[in-house]
């Protein structure tokens, strides 16, 4: 029975940039224990000698030419940007005093 | 007859002959949504009226120089709003990308302009395709056209239903565990998901990648057909692109019979959990392949109980590591007045997703963490292998697989909201085929007592649409469920 502890979530969410309220904490707490507690029985299959399956595609990797094709234009890239200026996206500051 | 009553093949015909224009289709679509829309919710962006009736001039206009007509020319076709158009809104069902308007078309929008349909709008899904009911949808659910209490299905529920009530001729869908199957048989539609691979994901809001695949949501299985002649090909632009041959798809549907075809029934599908009415109307459909001349036979599929487990964990894993990219940088939400980088990431990510996303990243992100990897994602990726082997080897003896799409019809809306692992489970018949890459077809088999439709999966080998579609038709001709449509009561 897994048992995912508050401490455990504030880590995942943390992994995964989430804030999450208390009582979010709580309730995925619950239900994430209920998913893996259900997704534990893949521990009883014996896969001993299985290879993993990532993709059922053809094949693994493809390879092209090195050529440059059309791309988006400058205004084109920028043009859903939360905060832009002079071609470049804004964000806040990541180097020296808050 | 009213425009909006045609089938797809019909409306072709009947345009191509001249005998109706394109101004007229699309006057005739912009009636029937403004009637349907406000109680079914299919949709959520819908072309303004004069964008679509200038489109309609123009291809009005065009014919006498172009001279002759493409198959979905002037065609009125909803998007699933996952899938990026160039210039308009594509949200993907989250306020994360409420605002997003696509620089660029997907491969398959590219593929369908080419031949000058009319988009009548964007349709409803579950954030980020993550649902089977479209209540997870930041915009509000979508109804079934059968009974408005009740869900379309999902995620592609809004396609499903814009195509049962009739504001769209065809639709585009995407499946990555019976998102166009499921939510096709809950509003008694035809949904196809071909092999992965077949069709292009290139501009397709990417939720599982080793799952997610585009189909069409139709009235027929011949509209399927030709909408999937229009969507297939090798995208060099999609690594995972199949460089296949592709014949053309509606020549399969033709035969009324399908002698010399071997049906397997898996046992394993028609356990515990299924509904005695679902049960019923599929045995009745297996009773009338036979009698259109398919071999009947019973066949074993023993990993199916683990796909379930398989899935959440493989499609959740894809999902943490395709939606980090949600940052509030490039495009879609970022939340305002953050004082550092990392403040600015969480509180875009904690107010742009909904509960459902979050809860998948979670789960996601907690199966690749150090410590559990292997137990979890590596685990459910060699079980994947054992389901895939499962397939290889039925279908060594039986060329196609029949069995129900949902275990219930359609559920009430708000009846799984709060219990996200029930909800999971209803998709138990829909997940094999997704996870293995198979093509798989959802088609009408009848209505149960409280008059919602019930669908049969077919499903086949990777790259056998021509024979899932020739047993799809011939049934569909043996059977005419397709002429039963809903009455949307006001």
């Amino acid at each position: 029975m897994a048992n995912i502890s508050h401490k455990e979530v504030e880590h995942v969410a943390q992994l995964a940039r989430l804030d999450l309220t208390e009582p979010e904490k709580t309730l995925f707490g619950e239900q994430l224990s209920q998913i893996l507690t259900f997704v534990e029985q893949l521990q009883e299959v014996s896969t001993e000698g299985i290879p993993p399956t990532a993709s059922v595609a053809d094949k693994a990797s493809v390879l092209r030419e090195d050529i440059p094709g059309e791309g988006l234009s400058q205004e084109q890239a920028l043009s859903n940007a939360p905060e832009a200026s002079d071609g470049f996206f804004v964000v806040p500051k990541i180097l020296g005093k808050k | 007859m009213a425009l909006f009553k045609l089938t797809l093949k019909e409306l072709q015909e009947k345009f191509t002959s001249g005998e109706v224009t394109a101004g007229e289709i699309a006057r005739a679509y912009l009636l029937r949504v403004s009637q349907v829309e406000p109680k079914i919710k299919a949709y959520i962006s819908v072309t303004q009226k004069d964008v679509l009736l200038e489109k309609a001039q123009g291809i009005d206009d065009g014919l006498k120089a172009w001279r002759k007509t493409e198959p979905l020319m002037a065609m009125p076709l909803g998007i699933k709003d996952n899938i990026c158009t160039k210039g308009m809104r594509t949200t993907c069902g989250s306020r994360m990308l409420d605002n997003f308007v696509p620089p660029y078309d997907a491969t398959v929008m590219n593929k369908l302009n080419a031949q000058k349909p009319l988009i009548i709008g964007k349709t409803n899904l579950d954030e980020f395709a993550m649902g089977s009911s479209t209540e997870h949808s930041a915009f509000g659910p979508s109804r079934n056209p059968w009974n408005q209490k009740h869900i379309p299905g999902g995620s592609s529920g809004g396609s499903a239903a814009a195509v049962a009530a009739e504001e769209c001729v065809a639709a585009l869908g995407s499946d990555t565990g019976g998102s166009i199957r499921q939510p096709a048989a809950c509003c008694g539609v035809v949904g196809f998901k071909p092999t992965y691979g077949r069709v292009s994901r290139y501009g397709l809001v990417a939720f599982a990648s080793s799952l997610d695949q585009i189909g069409p949501i139709t009235k027929t299985v011949t509209d399927a057909a030709i909408m999937l002649n229009a969507l297939v090909g090798y995208d060099p632009l999609d690594s995972t692109s199949a460089n296949r041959d592709f014949p053309d798809f509606t020549k399969s549907a033709k035969k009324k019979d399908i002698k010399k075809l071997t049906v397997g029934v898996p046992e394993e599908y028609f356990a515990e959990g299924l509904d005695p009415e679902v049960a019923e109307k599929v045995q009745d459909a297996i009773a009338e392949l036979e009698k259109i001349g398919g071999k009947i036979q019973a066949v074993t599929l023993p990993s199916t109980a683990r796909a379930i487990a398989t899935y959440y964990l493989i499609a959740t894993a894809e999902a943490s590591s395709n939606l980090a990219r949600y940052d509030g940088v490039k495009y879609g939400f970022r939340a305002k007045e953050c004082k550092s980088l990392a403040e600015m990431y969480h509180s875009t990510r904690s107010h742009g997703f909904g509960p459902e996303v979050k809860r998948r990243i979670m789960l996601g992100t907690y199966a690749l963490s150090a410590g559990y990897y292997d137990a979890y994602y590596a685990k459910a990726q060699a079980v994947r292998t054992m389901i895939q082997r499962d397939f290889d080897e039925v279908f060594k003896e039986v060329d196609l697989l029949v069995s129900p799409v949902m275990p219930t019809p359609a559920f009430q809306l708000g009846e799984r909201l709060e219990d996200p692992l029930q909800m999971y489970l209803s998709d138990i018949y829909t997940i094999p085929a997704s996870l293995a890459g198979l093509p798989a077809i959802s088609i009408p088999c009848g209505l149960s007592a409280k008059g919602l439709p019930i669908g049969l999966q077919l499903m086949g080998r990777p790259f056998e649409e021509t024979i899932v579609l020739r047993a799809a038709y011939a049934y569909e001709q043996a059977t005419n469920w397709r002429s039963k449509r809903p009455v949307i009561r006001s």
